[in-house]
C-alpha cells in the first residue's frame, strides 16, 4: 500500500515535469515559427501598398504609410548630429553661428547677406524651418531659393501653367516671401520629401529639380572630363539627337549620387537670373570659376555674387559644392555615390533597406565604410580625422593670407591708391576667395576629394600673397595695366 | 496491478503520446517549413533562405568562380567529421544570429572560417602556388590568398550594412 502511493506520487510528479517540459519546447518552437515566418514575409514583400501616393502628395507622412522604416529613418533627420567639423554647436533651437568661430568668414563675407547670419548646418528635417528664420531675409532674397528648400514642383508646375520648367523661370523674379506664401497656401510647405526623388509609385529613383536637369545637360554637353560619370560618355559617344537625360541615361548607382547633386552643389540663387548650376565647363573650382567669369547677366553687366564692402572686389560666392568636390575624390571615381556612405543600406531582420536618416558617414562607419574597407571603426576614423585636420589647418593658412591680402588692400587705399591702380590685387582677391570658399563651404571638411581640396586651397594662398604683393606694389603693377 | 490502476497507467500514456506527439508534429512541421533539409545539400540557395545572403549570393553570381566553385566548396572542409563541426558551427551561430538580430555589423568571415576559406584555395591551386604561400594556413603573418583575390568568390563588393538598432544605439 504505503510502495503503491509512492508510485502513484511520482508518476504524478514524472507527469507534471512531462507537461511542464513539453510545454516549454512547444512554446518555443512556436516562437521559432512565427520568427521564420515573419523572416520570410519581410523577405517577400518589400512593402505593400496601402496608401496610393502621386506627384501632389508631398507631405512625407502620407507616403510613409506605404513605407514606415524608410520615413522613420527620414524623420530621424531632425537629430541633432555633431562631427568634429560638422554639426552644430549651440543650443537645440538654434545652431551657432560659423562667422562667430572663423572669425575671417565674416569679413570675407561683408557686402553679403552671410555676413549678418551663418550658421552651422541641421537635418533634412529643418531645411524650409532654418530658412525661415535666418536672418539674411532681413535683405531681399530671391525666391530661386526654395528650389532646394521645399518639396517645390507642385507650385513649380502651377506657376508655370502646368509646365514646371517654366514655373521655375519665372520663380527667381519673384520675392522669397511671395513664393514661400504660395507654397504654404497650396500646403506643399515641407522640407525635402519623398516625391522629389522617387517616382511615385514605382519608388524609382528620378531627379526632379529643375537647375540640375539644365546644369547637368550642360556638363555632358562640354568637353570636360568626367571619368565617374559613364553615362555621360556614352551619351557623347552616341548621335546627340536628344539631350542628355539623367532620367532616361544615368544608370542606378549614378542616380544615388544625382539626386543628391539635385541641390548639394554650387549655384547662382538671386534674382537676376533663373537659378544656374555652372557646370557648362567643367565641375572642378576652375572650371567653375571660368563658367562665372563668362557669363553675363541679362542687364548685360558681367557676373558676380556680390560687391566686396571693404576692397570693392568683385565677388564670386561658392555656395555647397559638394557634388562638385566628391567628383575630384577617388571615391567617386571607385563607382561609390552619395547614398553608398551618407544613406548606407541597413537591416530590418530579413529586408534591406536604404537609411534615409542622412547624415554624417562618420556617426556610421560600420555601414558607411567597412562594408568595404577591412579595418575597425576606430581605424576609419582616425583617418578621416587625419584628412580634415590637415584640410582644417591648410585652409587656415589660405585665410590668413587672404587676409593679410585685405590688409594690404585697406593700406593701399589709405596711401591713395585708385579703383584703376587696384585692378590686379582686387582679381586675385576674388580668385584666392573663390578658391577658399569653395572648400570652406563644402561640408566635408576636404574629404570628399582630399588632394584635390589641397590643391584649391594652395592656390587660394598663392593667389592670395600674389595679391598682397600687387596690393603693396600698388604705383608699380597698377600702372601697367 | 489493479483494473484501475491499469487503465489509469494507459491513461497517462495516452495523454503523453498525445502531447509528445503534438509537440514533435509541431517541430517536424517548423523543419520543413524553414527548409531544415535543404541545409544538409550543397545548393547554394540553402545559403539564402534567409535572405541575408543574398548580396553574397548574387556576388557570387557574377563572380570568376561560379561555374566551378559553390558556397560550400570554399566555406566548408571537403570532407570528413571537420566538415559536419563546421557545418554545425556555422548553423548554430547564423541560426542564432538571424533569430535573435544579435550580430555584428558588417558581417565577416571568423579567423576560423578564413582558414578553411585559405586551406579550400590551396585544395585546387596548391599546386601552382606552393612555393608562395608555404604555411599560410598555420602561420599567424601568412598571405591569405584572398587579401589580393578579394572578388573571386563574389565578384564585386557585396555589401548590406546592418540592422537599424534603434536611436539610443545609433547615437553612442
Amino acid at each position: 500500500m504505503i510502495n503503491d502511493g509512492r508510485r502513484a506520487k511520482r508518476g504524478r510528479v514524472f507527469l507534471v515535469l512531462t507537461m511542464l517540459v513539453v510545454a516549454v519546447a512547444t512554446a518555443a518552437t512556436t516562437a521559432l515559427l512565427i520568427n521564420i515566418t515573419e523572416r520570410k514575409e519581410e523577405g517577400r514583400s518589400p512593402y505593400v501598398l496601402l496608401q496610393p501616393v502621386g506627384e501632389d502628395d508631398t507631405d512625407p507622412a502620407t507616403w510613409g504609410v506605404n513605407w514606415p522604416s524608410q520615413y522613420d529613418s527620414y524623420l530621424r533627420t531632425a537629430v541633432t548630429t555633431r562631427t568634429r567639423f560638422g554639426g552644430h554647436g549651440g543650443s537645440e533651437a538654434m545652431p551657432a553661428e560659423k562667422i562667430e568661430r572663423d572669425p575671417w568668414l565674416k569679413r570675407l563675407f561683408l557686402g553679403y547677406a552671410f555676413s549678418i547670419d551663418y550658421r552651422d548646418r541641421r537635418g533634412h528635417a529643418y531645411m524650409l524651418a532654418d530658412q525661415e528664420a535666418t536672418e539674411r531675409l532681413t535683405k531681399p532674397q530671391s525666391g530661386s531659393c526654395l528650389h532646394c528648400h521645399a518639396s517645390i514642383m507642385p507650385l513649380y508646375r502651377e506657376l508655370g501653367g502646368g509646365d514646371a520648367m517654366q514655373g521655375f523661370a519665372a520663380s527667381h523674379a519673384m520675392s522669397y516671401q511671395e513664393v514661400n506664401a504660395k507654397l504654404h497656401e497650396m500646403d506643399h510647405a515641407h522640407p525635402v520629401s519623398c516625391v522629389d526623388c522617387h517616382t511615385p509609385n514605382t519608388m524609382e529613383l528620378r531627379v526632379t529639380r529643375p537647375g540640375f536637369i539644365l546644369g547637368i545637360q550642360a556638363l555632358a554637353e562640354s568637353a570636360a572630363e568626367v571619368p565617374h560619370l559613364p553615362s555621360i560618355q556614352e551619351w557623347r559617344s552616341g548621335d546627340r539627337e536628344r539631350p542628355y537625360d539623367p532620367n532616361l541615361d544615368a544608370r542606378r548607382s549614378e542616380m544615388r549620387s544625382y539626386v543628391c547633386g539635385q541641390c548639394h552643389v554650387e549655384y547662382y540663387c538671386s534674382s537676376k537670373m533663373p537659378l544656374t548650376f555652372p557646370w557648362g565647363k567643367g565641375l572642378k573650382a576652375e572650371q567653375v570659376e571660368e563658367f562665372w567669369d563668362t557669363t553675363i547677366f541679362p542687364d548685360g553687366t558681367p557676373f558676380l555674387d556680390y560687391v566686396h564692402a571693404e576692397t570693392g572686389a568683385p565677388i564670386l560666392k561658392a555656395q555647397h559644392p559638394e557634388f562638385e568636390l566628391w567628383s575630384q575624390g577617388i571615391h567617386a571615381r571607385s563607382g561609390v555615390s552619395c547614398a553608398d556612405c551618407h544613406m548606407p543600406y541597413m537591416r530590418e531582420g530579413a529586408s534591406k533597406v536604404s537609411d534615409h536618416w542622412v547624415r554624417s558617414p562618420l556617426l556610421n562607419i560600420n555601414r558607411a565604410c567597412q562594408t568595404c574597407h577591412h579595418a575597425s571603426e576606430g581605424e576609419m576614423a582616425a583617418r578621416v580625422d587625419v584628412i580634415q585636420q590637415r584640410n582644417h589647418d591648410l585652409m587656415q593658412r589660405a585665410a590668413a593670407a587672404l587676409m593679410d591680402q585685405l590688409d594690404a588692400i585697406a593700406a593701399a587705399k589709405a596711401a591713395g591708391a585708385g579703383a584703376e591702380q587696384l585692378v590686379p590685387a582686387l582679381t586675385l582677391q576674388r580668385k584666392a576667395q573663390w578658391r577658399i570658399d569653395f572648400i570652406a563651404a563644402e561640408n566635408s571638411m576636404g574629404f570628399h576629394a582630399p588632394q584635390e581640396a589641397a590643391r584649391v586651397l594652395g592656390e587660394a594662398a598663392d593667389y592670395a600673397r600674389q595679391g598682397q604683393v600687387a596690393a603693396m606694389n600698388w604705383k608699380e603693377t597698377g600702372a601697367t595695366q | 496491478m489493479s483494473r484501475r490502476g491499469r487503465i489509469h497507467e494507459s491513461r497517462t500514456a495516452l495523454v503523453l503520446a498525445v502531447l509528445i506527439g503534438a509537440a514533435f508534429g509541431l517541430g517536424a512541421f517548423t523543419f520543413d517549413y524553414a527548409e531544415g533539409t535543404s541545409y544538409l545539400s550543397t545548393d547554394p540557395a540553402a545559403c539564402v533562405n534567409c535572405h541575408i545572403m543574398r548580396p553574397q549570393y548574387d556576388a557570387w553570381q557574377k563572380s570568376s568562380h561560379h561555374t566551378v566553385a559553390r558556397c560550400v566548396d570554399c566555406h566548408l572542409p571537403a570532407s570528413g567529421l571537420a566538415k559536419w563541426i563546421a557545418k554545425a558551427d556555422n548553423g548554430y551561430r547564423h541560426s542564432k544570429g538571424f533569430t535573435l538580430q544579435d550580430f555584428p555589423e558588417p558581417i565577416r568571415i571568423t579567423p576560423g572560417n578564413a582558414e578553411i576559406l585559405q586551406a579550400n584555395c590551396l585544395r585546387c591551386h596548391g599546386d601552382l602556388v606552393h612555393d608562395l604561400v608555404a604555411g599560410s594556413t598555420t602561420d599567424r603573418d601568412a598571405i591569405e590568398c584572398v587579401h589580393c583575390h578579394r572578388d573571386v568568390g563574389h565578384g564585386e563588393q557585396a555589401g548590406l550594412g546592418g540592422a537599424d538598432r534603434g536611436l539610443e544605439e545609433e547615437l553612442r
